[in-house]
Order: C-alpha cells, then structure tokens, then sequence
C-alpha cells in the first residue's frame, strides 16, 4: 500500500561495487573534477597536467624502447624478468594515462589485458608478447611521444607565448643588449623600451589562443589515448560473450536446479499424497458393503490427504510464478508481497504497464529476495520498496530501477564468505540476486554502513510489452 | 435459493453444480468466463454467486473484476469468490466496498460441503466470510500492534473466528463455550482495540477486518 506520508529514508548515493563481471572489463567508475572545475581554474589545472604529462611522455619513449629491447633479447635468460618489469611499469604507466583520460572525458576508459595465466614466466611471457594490448600500449608510448607535443606541448606552448609577448618590455629591460631585440626575426629590430610596448598586445591574443583551444586539445588527446589503451571493438565483444557465457552457464544451472527441485517436491509431496488417497478410496470401495464406519473414517482421510496435496502444489506454484504476479503484473505482486510482510512496509511504484515476463518475474524475485535478506540480517523497524520504469529517449527500451530500503543495523556485503553450493536451486543471499539479475544484464549495488540504513538498488533493462 | 456458477473448468462446475443441487439451490446459470459472469450476475440477480477468480479470457483476476464491477452496479450482491490462493490484495478489494455480504475461501474448503454450503447461505443473508488463511495473514502482519497484543490467548481465539465471518452463535459451539461467554469475550475484544461495540454479527465482522488491514 502506498502512504505518501511515509518518511523517505535519506537515499544515498550507491557506494557499492557494481555486480560482478566476468572478464577484463573490470573498471572503476571515472572519479570526476572535485566541484566540477571549470573555466579558467579548469584550463590552470590542464596546464598543470601538461608539464607532468609532457616529461610523461618523454619518459614513455624510453619505456618503449626498453620494453621492445627486453623482448628482444627475452631468448637470453635475463630477458624474462626484464620484459616482466618492464610489462608492468608500462601497464601502471597508461593506467595512469586511462585515468587521466577518464577525468577528461567523464567515462571510464577499460583496460584491455588478456588475465595472466597461472603458470610460470615462460607461459606469463608468451601470454604478454601475443596479447595485442600489449603491442597496443607500445604503439601509444611511442605515438603518445608525438601526439603529447601537439596537443599538450601546444596548449603550454600557446600559453608561455602570451605570458612572454605581456612582459616582453620587462625582458628588454632586464636582458643585456644582445639578445630580444629581434622578435619577429632580423628584419624588425627594438630600437628602446616604448617600441617593444608594441609587443605587448600580442600578448592577450596568445593568452586568447591557448584560452580558447586548451579544453579541445586536451580533449583531443585524451581521444587518442582512449583509442589505443581502451579495449578495441574486437577486444569488448570478447569479453562480453565470455560475460553472456557465463551468466547463461549460471542461468542455465539455476533453471536445472530448479527443475529438479519442481520434480522432487511433486514427487515426494502431492504425487505421494494423490497416491495414498488412491488406496484410502480403493479400501473404502472394498469395505463399502460391510463396514459403513470404517468407510465414512477412510473417506475423511482421503478428503485430508486431499487437502494437505493441494496445499503443497499451491506452495509450490508460488514458488515458480506467483499468481498474483500473473495476474497483476510487478505493482500489484509488490504491493501484495508487503501486505504479507510482517514489518511494515511501504511500496512506491512508477510503472507505466505490464512489462515483459521474463523481466517481471526476475524483478519480483529479486525484490523478494532483497526483502527476506533484509529481514533476517538486518532486523528493520521499517522497509520501502521502490520500483520505477525510466523510458530510454532513443530506443522502444528503458529501465527497470527497484531499490529496496531498510533502517535495520546494516552492514550488508555482496561477499559471499561461503560458495553457494551447486545444488541450491538458485543462489540465496545479495551475490545470489546478482546473479540472476546479471543473466538480464542486469545489477545490483548495496549501500550498508555498519549501523544502517541499508538500501539496495537493483536494476534491469527491458522494453515495455 | 437462486444460484450463478463462474468456474472455467469443466471437471469443477460440474462438481459444484452437484453440489449445490444436491443441496437445495436452484443453479440458475453455469458460465465459464468474465463477461458471461457479469452478463448473468446482472441480469438473474442470483441470491448468491459463486465466482472463480481466475476465468478465460484473460485467465487474470477476470472472475474477481467481473464480481467487484457486478457489486459497484448492484450494492450488495452476494458473491462468495473461490481461488486456488487467497490473496490478502484481493480480500481487500472485496472488501472495501464496505457492503458485505462477501465470501472469499479457497477452493480447498469446498471439500468440507457442509461447512462450505452453510457459508454460502451466511454470505447470501448478508454476512461476510474470509478464508482462515486471509485472517491469520492478517494477524501475523498486525503482529507488533500493541492492542492486539493486550489480548489474551482467548481473546485473539474469538477474534480470528469473529474475523472468518463466523456469528457469536457458531463461535461458542466451535469454543465450547457459552453464547454469553463469547459476547463478554468479543466486548472486552472491541474496548481494546478502541472500536465501537456492535451488535450486528455483520458489523462486527467489518469492524474487525477493518481494524486488521489498518
């Protein structure tokens, strides 16, 4: 039920790690500006970058020289641990660079590494040298060699123009007679200070210059750093059908399980009990002509049995597919869900209809899940749910964001500290939700200080049906 | 008494034809699906109906809809709703109207045919009958009202068959107590719940069922 007087648990942003993926697509959400610089103290901090970065990339030439010379020699013993070293100072070096280029763009820029094998140096070499991310980062460190002056060199070029033509008639006056008298090449030569006042206006054109131009050149590199140290199209597709592997792997496992468990439950609960009613009737038919009592006994026995099969089969369909989830789709199966919830509850829906099966049925799930987790973990005074549909402007899709709010005491970690077992039907706990949500490419990210509130969103992409 | 059956499956309508037959009622029409259950509840205006939620062709709540629109267009119409689940939602919109004369049982307690036929004869006189399991989940979800806690095991033993839709009269053959018994315990019932006292069975019923949706 909805109460709009309900207090709103302060909603804090999500901390948590997102869900686990497979692969080396594994990344750090890009860390922002601190207060969103902008302007000029953004285009000072730029300039900042640009020494650093420029002897960066003086620095970086040697690293690919000594990396590429490693190699070369990687047949004669002292090449291995060589290359080794090597192999990592370069992969800390772009990562720095990827960082850098993620706070210039605003998103993360993925590191493209095939995993290292578990075995000894001559294998982690050769998975090195055959990994074209690897050749990648060494054609950057030599490009970024070049690319790093036009744009950084540039920027800081442009600006160091406009400081020097703004004091230029202070150089004059403070350098011996030999040397700025001639700044724009032999024909024009400084006869006095007041000439090389005229100097000066150039000075704001320059600062102009580099004012206009430095956010684009940074910009600009941070593009060519991503192109050749992000994964490339070939590299993402990769990963991303090892991920779609192994969530269907998982999936498929889960639904097996499942299945078992369905057969199991039929057959040792309502099958038994539609079979012992068979005999209750059976004898009752035999004892019908002589023993009336005994028949009226085996008919109230029967008509039990009856009852106890059909209680067992209602649970069990709750557990496939809730009928009210059928009938009402995911608000009223939520609104539902809280009634029978015995702390109290509040559900707030934006839905705008029915949305598709599948998704429905894993969003309840999961919700009920996140409800019975924070139930018997965290012990809460009161819950909320949330459940929202957000449309995607540019295609017939959008999201499905449900978080699931307690005041409880907290503490909640997507470590599973135990591996669940294989035959749980379907993985238990906040990684079990997870899970079954990554098969919908979808996540799950937990926000639990020790001490509460706990709030834990859930979202999954789907089309409206 | 005049009677409407929605049930969608053969096997089953069949079943509760028999029944009812058997019984005294007169089956005025037998129907399989949503707008047939409110073509016929509008125009047989049955003493009592009988209603399936779950009916073609939707295969939703089509039977429960159907109920509730027939009930907004003739106030009071008797219906006693069958499901194979009792839904707390649902017996809250049945409810809601605040009419009575509504049943809501799972379809498990037609197999105890004289308990079942006295209920639908008590709904067609105007009470109101919630399935046990409707009533305990209600209890469980008030579990941490401090009012009901202030009721004694007896107490709360009255007000769950009070809630069930059952008069003082069958309450004190089901406790072995006397009717004046139970009176006293359902009095002391409604002062700690702060309601008003009520002698209509009826009124009670909903004061009661009110008090444990709040």
């Amino acid at each position: 039920m909805t109460d709009p007087s309900a207090t709103r648990l302060p909603s804090s942003p999500a901390t948590g790690s997102p869900a686990p993926r497979h692969g080396p697509a594994r990344h750090e959400a890009p860390r922002h500006d601190p207060a969103h610089r902008s302007g000029p103290a953004l285009r000072m901090s730029l300039l900042g970058g640009s020494l650093v970065l420029l002897l960066a990339s003086a620095a970086g030439a040697a690293l690919a020289t000594l990396w590429i010379t490693s190699l070369s020699v990687a047949a004669i013993g002292v090449g291995i641990p060589l290359t080794l070293l090597a192999t990592v100072l370069i992969r800390w070096f772009a990562d720095l660079h990827r960082q850098w280029a993620a706070d210039r763009l605003g998103e993360p820029v993925a590191r493209p590494y095939l995993p290292p094998p578990d075995a000894g140096w001559p294998a982690r070499l050769w998975t090195i040298a055959r990994d074209p991310a690897s050749w990648r980062d060494w054609a950057w460190l030599l490009a970024n060699s070049v690319t790093m002056w036009f744009t950084y060199g540039l920027s800081l070029l442009l600006f160091l123009s406009g400081v020097f033509y703004l004091i230029y008639p202070l150089l004059y006056r403070l350098t011996p007679p030999q040397v700025f008298r001639t700044p724009l090449g032999n024909g024009f030569r400084l006869e006095s200070v007041q000439e090389s006042f005229a100097l000066v206006p150039l000075g704001p054109v320059f600062l102009l210059l580099w004012y206009v131009t430095a956010v684009r050149l940074a910009n600009l590199n941070a593009r060519v750093i991503r192109s050749l140290l992000g994964p490339t199209e070939q590299a993402r597709l990769r990963s991303r059908v090892r991920e779609l592997a192994d969530s269907r792997a998982e999936t498929v496992d889960a639904k097996a399980s499942e299945l078992r468990r369905i057969e199991r439950d039929l057959h040792d609960g309502a099958q038994a009990r539609l079979v012992s009613l068979g005999m209750s009737l059976g004898l009752a038919e035999q004892l019908l002509p002589n023993d009336p009592r005994a028949v009226q006994r085996l008919l109230a026995e029967a008509r039990e049995s009856t009852a106890d099969a059909l209680t067992e089969l209602r649970d069990l369909v709750r557990g496939i597919h809730p009928p009210v989830l059928a009938d009402r789709g995911l608000d009223g199966a939520l609104k539902a869900l809280a009634l029978v919830n015995p702390i109290p509850t509040t559900v707030v829906t934006h839905l705008p209809g029915r949305l598709p099966a599948p998704v429905e049925s894993a969003a309840y799930f999961a919700v009920a899940e996140a409800l019975s987790n924070a139930i018997k973990h965290a012990g809460p005074q009161h819950i909320r749910i949330e459940a929202e549909f957000t449309p995607h402007p540019a295609r017939e899709a959008g999201e499905l964001t449900m978080r699931v709010y307690d005041d409880g005491h907290g503490g909640a970690t997507m470590d599973a500290d135990t591996p669940t077992p294989a035959t749980t039907p379907t993985g238990t706990g906040l990684r079990g939700i997870a899970r079954r949500l990554a098969a919908f490419d979808g996540t799950l990210t937990v926000d639990s200080p020790p001490g509460g509130p706990t709030e834990i969103r859930m979202s999954l992409p789907c089309a409206l049906s | 008494m005049r009677l409407v059956v929605a049930e969608d499956l053969a096997l089953l309508r069949e079943g509760l034809i028999r029944i009812f037959q058997a019984n005294g009622f007169e089956v005025v029409a037998a129907v399989d699906n949503g707008p047939s259950l409110l073509r016929a509840l509008t125009t047989h205006r049955p003493d009592v109906a009988i209603v399936d939620v779950r009916l073609p062709p939707t295969f939703t709540d089509e039977g429960l809809r159907a109920a509730i629109t027939a009930r907004e267009r003739l106030p009071g119409l008797p219906v006693v709703v069958l499901s194979q689940y009792v839904e707390q939602l649902y017996a809250r919109e049945l409810l809601s109207d605040r009419a009575g004369a509504v049943g809501y049982l799972l379809k498990d307690r037609v197999m105890a045919v004289d308990r079942f036929v006295a209920n639908v004869r008590e709904v067609a006189a105007g009470s109101t009958i919630m399935d046990p399991e409707v009533v305990s989940a209600l209890l469980t979800h008030r579990g941490a009202d401090p009012h009901l806690l202030a009721l004694t095991p007896r107490e709360r033993e009255v007000l769950s068959l009070m809630a069930e839709g059952r008069s003082n009269a069958a309450i004190a053959t089901r406790m072995f107590v006397t009717e004046k018994t139970v009176s006293k315990h359902s009095y002391n019932i409604f002062t700690k719940l702060n309601l008003e006292p009520s002698e209509d069975d009826n009124r009670r019923i909903l004061a009661v069922l009110a008090y444990l949706e709040g």
